[in-house]
């Protein structure tokens, strides 16, 4: 075991099962020996040579094209974006190809891959560094969609994603990149994908979120159990598949929720989130379901970006709505 | 020799058959008089099962179909060299290529009838799903090199497109890549003059497609893909420089769509009836006839007997595609992951419970 961050258990990962299985290659722009722009990936290269720490030349469809064929081929590609809103040139790759060759082969041939990039907002960076596209993913048949919010979680997960046989974006929340150390184990262990995380029992309302929005949401928490009322606060996790029993579970209990995503609001998986609930718990519930989510505006520059993200006020404010409907 | 002697920059062709049936001898590649009439009849199935395949798109039991009438030379020729472990990654005129390196006539027709069946290679055979998105496949080739090399099991890839993919940003992707990392990839561009209506130079400002390769630093070169043997002897040097793992090449095989780009389309609307006439003139398949003619090994009735035999060929692919039973709803959701998620479940078993409600039997024997 030892302290580490979201961008040091991710490299575990990746190093660990490297070691594990020659199959897997990382590949993507300055991955090698500049270690990634986060360095998530320093001291891979050194370790196991550009052979199978690819730089590649500046094309993320090139990247992501290139990776379904590497995969087709029994390789297990885990290619890097350098930022989400730069995975979409590859969009084209994802949508038409990657989740698509499973099906249309009939199993013949697989696309077992992962694609990670870093997404979200909060490190006031130039424009196009900051999108949350998870639901324009999730609403690509054929491929898994991950987002973890604990250095714990994202080694588990992205090894799980290695595994999988077939492909996962891992998408990695960059604002908390080293905002926090954990516990993580040193050698190999997975977190399964499609599961959600109880992140902590409660009674009187459910919170659910991913990603870093995971910090806001474990603020507003502490703020109401101040107040003596307990929030059972849910992780999502895997945004594609969704672990919607764990969900309507904790909103049956409670009989009210609250979902906050930094996404866009329309369209957003909030509101899939919502309609799930609708579907399943719908007499459970005593309020309606709130929504604490960004606009559907351009992400800003830094100078209004803390007005687009969702604040632990805003939570809060969310909260006492569907207490006191 | 050819990739050296041949310059794109210049808009030199290689040229060894000509349409009247004269061939260059000094440049005629070493293939026995078995072979040369085995390729003029895998060339003449390949007509007869694109005109078929026409007819029964008409009558409604082919789905919308891409024809690939005048280059069949530019495909039975190319891929001839190849070896079982080389792949093949093409767009959706290149039937004949999936063909000959092993997809079942059956199968092909399968696809084209509207069932993803058809796509399910047999084990072993090594071509990929045609794709539909132009341009867009090459990249696979790419990759399938770069696996190639990694485990240097010996293996190539060869990826088909036509002129208007290379327009395509992700063709450019796949060369420069193919390029950097030296890849044991062969770039074919069937160049048929059109994408849907619109003729090559509308694509591109520079004289020929084959000399984009000098930007990407590797060798390309033109070929009149309507001659056999002139395609045969490029794709083979291509092959073999791979195979000693020299690095990709573009070949550029300059041929004619003689039909319309599918059957959804009416080509009298963007080009004329003399083009249309002078290129029937460049025939692949008429050039090899009056060279056989020419060297004594055709004969009427070998020619009647050969065409008998293709069309039953044709026949029997096309009938056992149609006898194929048609697929039951489950599997829309069967082939999506390995595992089927939650949501596909009950979406399944939403569809099963609301066609038993309409009184649609299902899992069951489906009429046609």
């Amino acid at each position: 075991m030892a302290l580490r961050t979201l961008v040091e258990a991710i490299n575990d990962a990746m190093r660990c099962e490297m070691a594990a299985d020659d199959r897997v290659i990382l590949m993507g722009e300055d991955i090698g020996r500049e270690g990634g722009v986060f360095r998530v990936t320093e001291g891979l290269q050194a370790l196991y040579g550009p052979q199978r720490v690819l730089d590649t030349p500046l094309a993320e469809s090139g990247i992501v094209g290139m990776a379904i064929g590497m995969a087709i081929a029994g390789l297990r590609p885990v290619a890097e974006m350098q930022f989400m809103a730069f995975l979409y040139p590859a969009f084209d790759q994802i949508t038409n190809h990657l989740g698509r060759m499973r099906n249309r082969s009939r199993g013949r041939f697989t696309c077992p891959l992962v694609i990670r990039a870093p997404y979200g907002g909060g490190i006031h960076p130039p424009e196009h560094h900051s999108e949350s596209g998870e639901a324009i993913l999730v609403h690509t048949p054929g491929i898994k969609v991950v987002i973890p919010a604990t250095p714990y979680d994202a080694k588990g997960l992205l090894i799980s994603a290695i595994r999988d046989p077939d492909p996962v974006i891992f998408l990695e929340p960059e604002r908390i990149y080293r905002a926090v150390r954990q516990e993580v184990p040193d050698g190999l262990y997975t977190v399964p994908i499609g599961q959600a995380r109880v992140v902590q029992d409660g009674t009187d309302v459910t919170v659910m979120g991913w990603g870093s929005m995971m910090r806001e949401v474990n603020q507003a928490a502490e703020v109401m159990r101040s107040e003596g009322v307990s929030v059972e606060i849910v992780d999502v996790r895997t945004m594609s598949p969704m672990d919607v029993p764990t969900l309507i579970a904790s909103v049956a209990k409670t009989g009210r929720a609250v979902v906050v995503h930094e996404a866009p609001r329309t369209g957003g998986l909030g509101a899939e989130i919502v309609a799930q609930i609708n579907e399943k718990a719908l007499l459970s519930l005593q309020a309606p379901v709130e929504r604490v989510t960004g606009f559907d505006t351009v992400f800003p520059l830094p100078q209004l970006e803390k007005y687009y993200l969702p604040t632990t006020e805003r939570v809060v404010e969310a909260i006492r709505r569907v207490l006191a409907f | 020799m050819f990739f050296e002697r041949y310059d794109p920059l210049k808009q030199e062709m290689v040229c060894i058959l000509a349409p009247d049936g004269s061939c260059n001898e000094t440049l005629r590649p070493a293939l026995d008089e078995q072979q040369v009439r085995q390729l003029y009849q895998q060339m003449w199935l390949l007509r007869l099962y694109d005109r078929k395949a026409v007819s029964l798109q008409r009558q409604g039991r082919f789905g919308t179909y891409a024809q690939m009438e005048g280059q069949e030379a530019s495909m039975v020729a190319s891929v001839l060299p190849l070896q079982p472990q080389d792949w093949l990654v093409t767009s959706y005129r290149e039937t004949g290529a999936m063909w000959m390196h092993g997809v079942p006539l059956k199968l092909l027709s399968l696809y084209w009838m509207g069932n993803e069946f058809g796509s399910q290679m047999p084990e072993g055979v090594r071509v990929l799903p045609l794709s539909i998105p132009v341009g867009t496949h090459p990249l696979h080739a790419v990759g399938l090199a770069w696996a190639g090399k990694y485990r240097q099991d010996g293996s190539i890839a060869v990826t088909y497109f036509g002129d208007g993919a290379t327009s395509e940003g992700d063709v450019h992707e796949a060369m420069n890549m193919a390029g950097v990392y030296q890849l044991s990839c062969i770039f074919f561009c069937q160049n048929n003059q059109y994408a849907i209506s619109i003729p090559r130079h509308h694509q591109t400002a520079a004289p020929t497609i084959a000399q984009k390769a000098l930007a990407y630093g590797f060798p390309g070169i033109l070929v009149d893909g309507n001659d056999m043997f002139a395609v045969y002897a490029v794709m083979r040097e291509a092959v073999e420089r791979a195979r000693r793992g020299q690095g990709p090449t573009l070949i550029e095989a300059y041929t004619y769509r003689i039909g319309a780009h599918t059957t959804a389309d009416d080509p009298s609307k963007y080009r004329d009836d003399a083009e249309l006439e002078e290129w029937k003139g460049r025939d692949p398949l008429l050039r090899v006839q009056r060279y056989l003619q020419q060297s004594g090994q055709w004969s009427e009735a070998w020619e009647q007997q050969m065409l008998e035999a293709c069309t039953a060929e044709v026949e029997q692919a096309m009938e056992a595609a149609a006898a194929v039973p048609l697929p039951p709803p489950q599997d829309l959701f069967r082939y999506m992951y390995a595992e089927m998620t939650p949501q596909l479940i009950e979406q399944e078993a939403a569809l099963l419970a609301s066609l038993q409600h309409q009184g649609e039997g299902h899992g069951t024997a489906h009429a046609r």
